[in-house]
């Protein structure tokens, strides 16, 4: 190859990078407006298919970010059923991966399927539900941890249980220390309320979203007295 | 290419990878084509994800379902099957609107054997390794070298530098 065909070949390569990549403009910007309105683009995109793909079923997990009283909180569903409920803290990436693993890596967010969960959260926030009528998916539970929710889930609006009730309720001959292990992890917080389970004697006990939010929930439901 | 034990969840994948496959459809196809072809890689890529394996390069994966995508865009457009409401965009493919760009260096790209501008597009607008366009359009690394090779003596015939 002689000199001339090198620098032929670098020009065209040169050329090619340049249409395809973004110049930056000697000013400290770091995209040029046509880079920016490719990811725009994309992003846009890549919005589209997610509605597509939950509307035509081709998805396995559905998930949203919803505003609360406590911040952001994750939801996702399934085809069964709401699956998971993530207090703010809890690293999105983490409960991605988490449902990957125990559900399906099929995910996707989308908000649409999430509509009913959220109208149904934001009235029991607000004082206008006391009771969820959403179908759950219990997957992410182990079998005696359904047998302890399940229990749970019957706990009414503003009536509290003790841990040792709640076990006993749950046949566990392991009694209310492995029914709190079942309870700490409840992956559908809130819905399935595991807050209105105390110690005997009523100290509040544990709460996987912190006991601040264990109060403010039982305050909402009447079950303890506010103390402000 | 980060390698882990597991799948990423598909909204991860999709977020990491929508950008580079969006400018290899917009370099390969016609703007108004490029919708369709960006949606059905990513359907083809969901409906197929729970079988991958979670070592594989992710990247390269859906790179080589959009390439195929973009083959049957144009087989499709070859045999007149889908009406496109703007002419001037069928020869072309979408040459997006850069101003730096050289218009008729990307026509000529467009020109180019389908394995040809696989090769430069993956190389130059995806940024992709040697290796990993092998992958992409499914041949050894060797062959992918003398594709691109290939391809850019072709463009310097064409567009005088």
């Amino acid at each position: 190859m002689n000199g001339r065909a090198i620098n032929e070949t670098r020009t065209i390569e040169e050329a090619l990078r340049r249409g395809s990549q973004p110049r930056r403009s000697g000013s400290g910007e770091d995209m040029s407006s046509e880079r920016e309105a490719s990811f725009k683009e994309a992003r846009e995109a890549a919005g589209r298919l997610a509605a597509r793909v939950a509307a035509e079923g081709l998805i396995d997990v559905s998930y949203a970010i919803a505003e609360s009283p406590f911040g952001p909180l994750l939801l996702a569903t399934t085809r069964r059923g709401l699956v998971r409920v993530a207090f703010p803290e809890e690293d999105v990436d983490s409960v991605l991966e988490g449902l990957a693993r125990g559900v399906s890596p099929r995910i996707v967010e989308t908000p649409r399927p999430l509509d009913g969960v959220r109208r149904e959260l934001d009235e029991y926030f607000t004082g206008r539900r006391r009771e969820f009528e959403l179908r759950l998916d219990w997957t992410l539970v182990g079998r005696f941890g359904r047998r302890v929710l399940r229990v749970t889930s019957e706990i009414p609006y503003g009536g509290v249980q003790s841990y040792g009730e709640v076990a006993a309720d749950a046949g566990s001959p392991r009694g209310s220390r492995a029914a709190g292990n079942a309870l700490g992890s409840n992956p559908i917080p809130i819905v399935i309320p595991c807050h209105r389970v105390l110690r005997a004697g009523g100290a509040l006990g544990g709460y996987g979203g912190g006991v601040e939010r264990k109060r403010w929930l039982l305050e909402l439901e009447g079950a303890i007295a506010s103390d402000r | 290419m980060s390698v882990s034990d597991e799948l990423p969840p598909f909204q991860r994948f999709l977020d990491g990878h929508r950008d580079a496959v969006w400018r290899f459809i917009l370099s390969s196809v016609s703007r108004n084509e490029a919708e369709d072809c960006f949606q059905e890689t990513f359907i083809a890529a969901l409906r197929a994800y729970p079988r991958l394996r979670a070592d594989s390069n992710l990247r390269a994966w859906v790179l080589t379902i959009a390439h195929r995508k973009a083959l049957d865009a144009h087989r499709a457009r070859a045999r007149g099957a889908v009406p496109v409401a703007d002419p001037a965009a069928v020869d072309g493919r979408s040459a997006p609107s850069a101003p730096a760009r050289d218009e008729a260096l990307w026509d000529a790209v467009g020109e180019l054997p389908a394995r040809q501008r696989s090769a430069v597009v993956l190389r130059y607008v995806a940024d992709l390794p040697h290796r990993d366009i092998a992958a992409a359009i499914g041949c050894s690394e060797e062959a992918a070298r003398r594709s691109l090779h290939e391809g850019l003596r072709r463009l310097r015939k064409v567009v005088p530098a």
